[in-house]
């Protein structure tokens, strides 16, 4: 365990980087002023040169974002946006690349940062950017043999009907239409006029087996096969619909490669056709487990940009309140079902899951009494929350012996956080850290270091466990955890088994983080929760931002660029499932093949936030 | 069910029998009690397949967790080869990189099959419809036979669909060979694995894609002509 202090920022990081870059760059590297925007943006020739001079001289080690924007009608290029961190803490460096949209190339970063590998061939699969010099350039979220890349605006979905929502053949009419019946296919599908399938061969298998070398070769001397195994996409332990391609010596481990896309649910493109608000529900389905601190990110990032306009009123303090209330209470949510599935991996079926589902029950009751929903909450707005926490719990829907539960709220939340909760946390310990399942397949397994950690930009409990004292909650302080008490839980080995014990420290965590919340929830009783107006399309400024919070798995952020309009022209969502997933291979690599299926248990992917 | 309904259920109304004795006797045939027995055995044991897609598999879980134990069904056996299951609960979000392998799945599974589509995302797109990944309904691809609605149905909404299911079962007779076809004939046709081309192709399709590719000729043609 150890503290850590949020680090003082008196020079604002881009006059810092600028005052530097420019003395060794000259007219390369210039601020971003673009209203509403910040930053720098550097010439794609130099890219690479002043990305290595930001990670080595200016000591921005930690790369937390990479994504691109398509400016379609301004200016008409594509821009790459990268947010570096320094992983003492404090502010990010934002810094850009562009590059003309019908001829998108720039260097790859992955020789400085080896953690932007998986969101380089993102925005090659989704935004057509080339990355030259990149290792693996093949579409991630896509199969190969895709036609385009959806995320450019002129690119259109076979369902498409409109730019921007609200849709004019649903509102204000709204009348009912189904989008089959304007397809000739009666399907969700569009052929480019020259296409026939006939003798047409699907490149989108062969190409994930590329840089595979196939070919079996017995080494005599061990007496081994090369073989390639693909686990996946249906696999009892892949955590949903995940897929390794896996390169063995016998049964040794040599090389891997996710594969991902299985659950690509086009996120983003339907987030900017989406108004603001609309967007809401959709993070809930992210990281499906997390709904209410997904909620949370997207809240903060959006108010960012709000900040920037007049009329706006920041949250109460009582809505901020009950944010961390279920901030918390959902880590709670996801560590024990975390813990529970990766014993579930281990090989102790179902017992130890069974028990972390029951105290997952006893807190969905309370989201389902506040928020309406056990899971997919919608419950944070721009300004505040939707409601306000209710008097009572009243079960009607889970009968105990034919009697409606109902019970006060305070006393409810009371008895599970003082007493329910700790106890849960304390038998999970007790039976989980010395059995001989845990200690003999986790210790020593799937070491990432702290220097790959960082390099590989991993995020939340993957990081705290290689020694890395890095949480958002404290490097960048949002909401009310400035006035709370905690620890950054830390542990040093970087293994499977710290992992874990980092998931149990934080539950504790968390646990001292609602008892410091519970009084404040009686103090400011009475306040009202919500600032904003309650317009169903709430203005939202020109400008970009970035807001990021400490998700269960890790930091989730989100990009969104703003036109003033009533919808975001980019909507990006850096999902900390996705990034972790970078790493996958370095953890892997030399172990046991039955070692990964609890690696990765260890990773806590969601594929909901993986494939977005 | 009590003793007493499941005697009424199976006799047969036209045979009249003595009023003291009607809660004790019943008149049927053969068939009728083969029926019974064997649609008994059968609702009460459907394994199904350990298969999550997305955010329903959440729920899916829940259900077979202790608040709601699905294992009053007998559905708690939860495999993970399609070779042992009977059911596939389709829970979640169809994309069309995943429909390949899931068409497969339900071709490897060995009848009687059932499909349940549960969430709105597998019932019809879900609120995810328009996005150019997803499949709008699972039943674009498979016969599904029960649909369970909501994003994501409560584990209580899923319970009530294992119950529909389950009727679904009681209704089939083993003297209707259209009611349970695997008993009759061979095995059913498998269902042809679409193409990960340029977009999703449905290979039973074939003939709508000729019928654009002429059209698109005569449009062709009829330009040129009026040049
Ligand atoms: S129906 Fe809703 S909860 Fe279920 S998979 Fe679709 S989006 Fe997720």
């Amino acid at each position: 365990m150890s503290e850590q202090a949020p680090v003082a920022e008196t020079i604002s990081p881009t006059e810092e980087a600028l005052e530097l870059l420019q003395k060794r760059f000259k007219k390369t590297v210039r601020r971003d002023d673009r209203e509403g925007y910040g930053g720098i943006v550097v010439d794609a020739s130099r890219l690479e040169k002043v990305a290595a001079a930001i990670h080595d001289d200016l000591g921005y080690d930690y790369l937390s974002s990479a994504t691109a924007v398509d400016y379609l009608g301004q200016g008409d290029h594509v821009e790459m946006v990268y947010h570096a961190y320094r992983i003492a803490g404090g502010p990010a460096l934002v810094f850009k690349a562009q590059t003309p949209r019908d001829e998108a190339v720039l260097p790859t970063l992955t020789g400085v940062w080896p953690g932007v590998d998986f969101q380089e061939r993102e925005a090659w699969d989704l935004m057509g950017i080339r990355f030259d010099g990149h290792p693996n350039l093949k579409r991630i979220l896509m199969w190969e043999g895709f036609h385009g890349h959806p995320l450019r605006k002129d690119w259109h979905e076979p369902f498409f009907e409109e730019e921007l929502k609200p849709f004019g053949s649903r509102w204000p009419d709204g009348h009912v239409q189904r989008s089959e019946e304007h397809n000739p296919y009666g399907k969700n599908v569009q052929y480019p006029a020259e296409w026939s399938p006939e003798a047409y061969e699907s490149p989108a298998e062969p190409a994930i087996y590329d840089n595979i070398n196939l070919g079996v070769d017995v080494r005599t001397d061990l007496a081994t096969d090369r073989v390639i195994v693909s686990l996946g996409p249906q696999h009892p332990s892949t955590h949903g619909v995940f897929r390794m391609v896996v390169r063995l010596d016998g049964e040794t481990i040599e090389g891997l490669e996710p594969v991902m896309g299985y659950l690509h649910r086009n996120h983003e493109k339907i987030g900017e056709r989406n108004t603001f608000i609309q967007n809401m529900p959709y993070t809930d389905r992210l990281d499906y487990i997390c709904s209410l601190s997904n909620n949370l990110g997207y809240a903060i990032s959006i108010e960012q940009l709000m900040a920037l306009g007049a009329r706006y009123e920041p949250p109460t303090y009582r809505a901020e309140v009950i944010r961390v209330l279920m901030a918390e209470l959902t880590r709670i949510v996801n560590h024990v079902w975390a813990i529970g599935f990766l014993l579930n991996d281990l090989g102790a079926f179902f017992t130890p899951m069974m028990y972390a589902v029951i105290e997952r029950e006893l807190i969905l009751d309370f989201f389902e009494a506040t928020t309406g929903s056990r899971m997919m909450c919608n419950y944070m707005r721009f300004g505040g929350v939707a409601a306000d926490i209710p008097a009572r719990i009243r079960g009607v829907a889970n009968l105990i012996n034919d009697r409606v539960r109902d019970m006060n709220t305070m006393d409810y939340l009371h008895s599970l956080i003082h007493e329910r909760l700790p106890r849960a946390i304390d038998q999970l310990d007790e039976y989980l850290t010395t059995s001989e399942i845990m200690t003999n397949r986790c210790m020593g397994v799937g070491v990432l270091t702290r220097d790959d950690a960082i390099a590989y930009s991993a995020a939340g409990p993957v990081l705290r466990a290689s020694g890395v004292p890095y949480d958002v909650r404290r490097a960048e302080p949002y909401s009310i955890y400035p006035d709370l008490d905690f620890d950054v839980a830390v542990r040093y080995h970087g293994d499977v088994y710290d992992r874990y014990l980092v998931r149990l420290d934080e539950l504790r965590q968390s646990i001292r983080i609602l008892k410091q919340v519970l009084p404040l929830l009686n103090d400011t009783d009475g306040q009202p929760v919500f600032t904003g107006r309650g317009v169903y399309s709430p203005r939202v400024p020109a400008g970009e931002s970035y807001g990021r919070v400490e998700n269960p798995k890790g930091e989730l952020g989100f990009y969104v660029v703003s036109e003033g309009k009533q919808n975001p022209r980019r909507y990006h969502v850096r999902a900390p499932s996705f990034i972790n997933l970078t790493a996958l291979e370095q953890m892997c690599k030399g172990h046991k093949v039955a070692d990964v299926v609890a690696i990765l248990g260890s990773i806590d992917i969601v594929l909901g936030e993986t494939d977005r | 069910m009590t003793d007493n309904d499941f005697l009424k259920e199976l006799h047969n109304p036209d045979v009249p029998v003595p009023e003291g004795m009607q809660s004790a006797v019943a008149v049927t045939n053969i068939g009728r009690l083969m029926d019974s027995i064997y649609n008994w055995g059968r609702r009460n044991s459907i394994w199904p397949m350990a298969f999550g897609l997305a955010c329903c598999a959440i729920e899916m879980i829940a259900t077979a967790a202790s608040r709601y134990d699905q294992a009053r069904f007998g559905m708690e056996v939860i495999r993970a080869s399609p070779r042992q299951a009977d059911l596939m609960i389709v829970s979640g979000t169809v994309t069309k990189k995943m429909v390949v392998p899931i068409v497969r799945l339900y071709n490897q599974m060995p009848e009687p099959k059932y499909v349940l589509a549960m969430g709105a995302c597998a019932c019809g797109g879900g609120p995810f419809k328009e996005g150019y990944n997803v499949v709008s309904g699972v039943d674009k691809f498979l016969p599904v036979d029960v649909y369970v609605p909501g994003c994501p149905p409560t584990p209580q909404a899923l319970l009530h669909g294992f119950i529909a299911l389950q009727k679904k079962i009681d209704a089939q007779s083993l003297g209707n060979y259209n009611s349970v076809p695997w008993y009759g004939r061979g095995p059913s046709d498998a269902i042809p694995v679409p193409v990960l081309g340029p977009d999703l192709y449905d290979p039973r399709q074939g003939h709508i894609m000729r019928r654009q590719h002429e059209a698109a000729q005569s449009a062709a043609q009829d330009k040129q002509a009026d040049a």
